[in-house]
């Protein structure tokens, strides 16, 4: 089973990759909304890319105001 | 005419298939210029039904199939009349999406909506008025209409109620939550569930082996399975309208509208 960093590292690596973004730019205390640049849509975009990559479903209003990687692995974990 | 261009919609017939593509950005809103649009498709259906053996309804928008209804043009057109022309006008617009919702669900034809993205709300509604969704896994599903103070108003919980079970047609509706395209086939909403990009092409493949069967034959056993629940969607009608006309259903549009939230359709 993943740790909470394991779980953060993948979160980490699968935003760098599917954002398009340099992974050294990210941090797990980035607001992932203004590193990514992501609006509403691209949110929904990315917690399907999670669902699909931890086979883990994540009722939206769990990540009702989490906006760092850290919280987000956190929340993800719980449901691995 | 087997081929029609418009601002929000377009569609095309060959080999027996009917394509309906949504344009319209950002996610193919569903307002005033869409549905004039579908109410054009929809009579031009009497005609391209005569040579045709299935419909498909796609998007050719990124963020997805359908966002729902235009939400924007809701309240801009509403929160300048009085409260009973305001009502009246919901209950047109609704009534003409019923009937063109309908006449699609009750097409002999096999439909398919090929869906991608957001298939929110009435977007998920006009899927569910297909007899298959194919979907690719960015897909995410969800009736987010209580945020504002409704229900779903084009036809989506009776056709929900139809098709799958009550408890899952409760976790949608009375949480709000998005379910993604692996969580849909297990709950028998999506019947086939591919790869990126790729809903379009399974799609088409699905419609060319439909186009194998004797259409008097599948056109039968579609109306032997899939009746339609006309009592359940003209109770939707009202129960929306009456929804309506509280206050807290302007007070939501407005929340909406005005909105810089990442998650907009929750509450």
């Amino acid at each position: 089973m993943s740790t909470t960093d394991q779980t953060l590292t993948e979160i980490l690596n699968l935003a760098a990759t599917h954002f398009k973004v340099p992974r050294e730019k990210l941090s797990p205390d980035d607001d992932f909304f203004k590193t990514l640049g992501i609006d509403s849509l691209q949110t929904l975009d990315l917690l399907t890319k999670l669902e699909n990559h931890f086979h883990v479903e994540l009722p939206d209003y769990e990540l009702q105001g989490v906006s760092d990687f850290r919280t987000l692995a956190g929340k993800i974990q719980s449901r691995l | 005419m087997n081929h029609f261009k418009g601002e929000a919609i377009s569609w095309s017939a060959a080999n027996g298939v009917i394509e309906l593509l949504l344009h319209r950005a950002p996610c193919n809103e569903l307002g005033s210029l869409s549905l004039d649009e579908l109410e054009q498709f929809v009579t031009a259906l009497d005609r391209l039904e005569k040579e045709s053996h299935a419909l498909i309804i796609h998007s050719e928008m990124k963020p997805g199939f359908c966002a729902g209804a235009d939400l924007r043009e809701l309240y801009e057109r509403s929160r300048g009349m009085e409260k009973a022309q305001a009502l009246e006008g919901v209950r047109d617009f609704l009534e003409r999406i019923h009937r063109a919702l309908n006449r699609i669900d009750a097409s002999p034809l096999t439909t398919i909506a090929s869906v991608h993205g957001v298939t929110f709300g009435g977007g998920l509604e006009l899927a569910l008025a297909c007899d298959l969704i194919v979907a690719d896994k960015t897909a995410r599903f969800a009736f987010p209409e209580l945020r504002l103070g409704l229900i779903p108003g084009f036809g989506g919980i009776p056709r929900l109620k139809r098709d799958i079970g009550n408890a899952v047609v409760r976790d949608l509706l009375l949480t709000g939550r998005s379910f993604n395209a692996t969580k849909a086939q297990q709950i028998g909403l999506v019947s086939q569930v591919v790869s990126e990009g790729e809903a379009l092409r399974a799609a088409r493949a699905t419609a060319s082996q439909l186009g194998k069967f004797d259409r008097h034959t599948a056109a039968t056993a579609k109306q032997f399975i899939k009746p339609i629940p006309y009592e359940d969607l003209r109770e939707e009608i009202n129960i929306f309208c009456d929804l309506f006309a509280r206050p807290a259903v302007q007070a939501g549009l407005k929340r909406f509208v005005e909105s810089r939230d990442a998650q907009p359709y929750l509450p």
